[in-house]
């Protein structure tokens, strides 16, 4: 059989979309090659392939642990950075069952979150944010202290995942004294230090340049988690089924790559979407760009166009070369709108979410800002505005 | 809630064509009065009030129409 036949602007530099996956770092690659070669044993047996499979999967952990500054008993690997929030949502509750029963999340978490929390059955609180869609930290924690079901956990990401903006984990975990904090590092880890105050986190491979089928399940020592799914007897209790070790080998490959480059990524792709940011709001009529400007990711803006229908945006944009996200509700399978943007009271319609890959380059912004005003006026004319 | 001037109907509408609808007509309403958006569209009760933002308009709530289609009321104000 054939992979499918490559197209103009499936990877960088037109590809724009590495908030959804980042395209795998060649350091990964290069790991994940060698490590498919020799990877293949169960790493619990005690022949000599299993100790090869063994000695990758440490390997794996105690960089990750390293990088991320952790301890190396404090990371599992898991299938999936949803599968990662969703056993790390789910077993801080399950431990904290006599603490309390219900949940409480920000309003922006991503949507693995919010489903892991309904799964639970368990009565929910919805943390407000603002327009630029930041968690108050004074507030949620009168929230949480006030609510009339005790709370077992707080639910808040590192940063958003649609419009970048950085969650005060830090003054929250302050805030909540001894209920402990949830975070989905999923947006930002690799590319940021993950934030202080966490007692359970999730992070995902592909977000990083790692391989796709890798989560991070991170449970600090002490915190009171408890499998919430049935049990197995693997190297590690915390995780299940039989680990993806050559693809683990790469995560941790291209997670210690991409950290030590990061310095300079972020410093660039920083200042491109300060860039985006000002251009567009000068250059396209009746646009909202949100989020904030300066507390966020480095790689990623959101904005929306009035009267612009999203669906069309992404396909003029894809016969461009360009391969960008939207939040609108006529690309969601539900055709509901983002509730990140719901939840900040922005526009949902015409939304596009930029984000950069580390190989993206000054002359790639250029041609997206120098298409996208024709692409919007278009658009508008259609519908007769 | 207020009188209503101008009722628009755009059931069956998606996004964002309920608000180019209220684009297009609010200026048939004198400042001061009440246009109706009459929509299923999920996106509106978010897209509307934000529309009225960013336009200096008043966004004065979500009623439903008599058939139990919701309603998203602006006030013209200029």
């Amino acid at each position: 059989m054939a992979i499918p036949a490559a197209h103009a602007g499936e990877r960088s530099p037109g590809y724009l979309d590495a908030a959804s996956s980042e395209p795998l770092h060649p350091a990964a690659l290069e790991v994940l090659r060698g490590a498919l070669e020799r990877g293949h044993a169960d790493p619990r047996r005690l022949h000599a392939a299993g100790r090869v499979a063994r000695l990758m999967l440490d390997q794996a952990r105690g960089v990750v642990a390293e990088t991320l500054g952790v301890r190396p008993d404090e990371v599992s690997f898991t299938g999936s950075g949803t599968e990662a929030v969703h056993r790390g949502l789910l077993g801080l509750h399950r431990g904290r069952a006599r603490s309390g029963r219900a949940i409480a999340c920000s309003a922006v978490e991503h949507s693995a979150v919010l489903h892991a929390a309904r799964w639970s059955g368990a009565p929910l609180l919805s943390l407000p944010v603002d327009r630029l869609a930041r968690v108050d930290a004074e507030a949620a924690g009168r929230q949480v202290a006030g609510s009339a079901e005790p709370v077992a956990l707080v639910a808040v990401q590192s940063a958003n995942h649609e419009v970048g903006t950085r969650q005060p984990v830090a003054a929250l975990a302050e805030e909540l004294g001894e209920t402990p904090l949830f975070v989905d590092a999923c947006a930002s880890a690799g590319r940021e230090p993950l934030p202080v105050g966490w007692s359970v986190a999730a992070a995902s491979a592909h977000k990083w340049g790692g391989p796709a089928g890798v989560g991070l399940l991170l449970v600090r020592k002490g915190a009171r988690w408890r499998n919430p799914f049935p049990g197995d007897d693997r190297v590690d209790e915390r995780s299940t089924g039989f680990e993806n070790v050559p693809a683990a080998l790469a995560a941790a490959a291209a997670l210690q790559a991409v950290a030590a480059e990061r310095a300079e990524t972020a410093a660039r792709q920083a200042a491109l979407i300060d860039r985006v940011r000002a251009a567009v709001a000068t250059a396209v009529p009746d646009v909202e760009v949100v989020g904030d400007p300066v507390d966020r990711l480095p790689h990623l803006v959101t904005f929306s166009c009035l009267y612009v229908d999203g669906e069309a945006l992404v396909s003029e944009l894809d016969r461009h070369g360009f391969g960008i996200a939207s939040g609108s509700a006529c690309t969601a399978s539900t055709l509901e709108p983002s509730h990140v943007l719901a939840a900040m009271g922005v526009l949902t319609h015409g939304n596009v979410r930029l984000s950069l890959t580390r190989d993206t380059t000054s002359a790639q912004v250029d041609r997206f800002l120098a298409v996208l005003p024709g692409i919007v006026a278009g658009l508008r004319a259609r519908v007769g505005l | 809630m207020s009188a209503v001037h101008l009722e628009l109907d755009c059931r069956g509408q998606r996004c964002p064509r309920p608000v180019i609808e209220l684009a297009r007509h609010l200026g048939e309403v004198a400042v001061g009065e009440v246009v109706a958006v009459v929509t299923e569209d999920a996106a509106a009760a978010t897209d509307v009030p934000a529309w009225c933002r960013l336009r200096s308009q008043e966004y004065v709530g979500q009623d439903v129409a008599e058939d139990g289609t919701p309603r998203q009321l602006v006030r013209r104000l200029s």
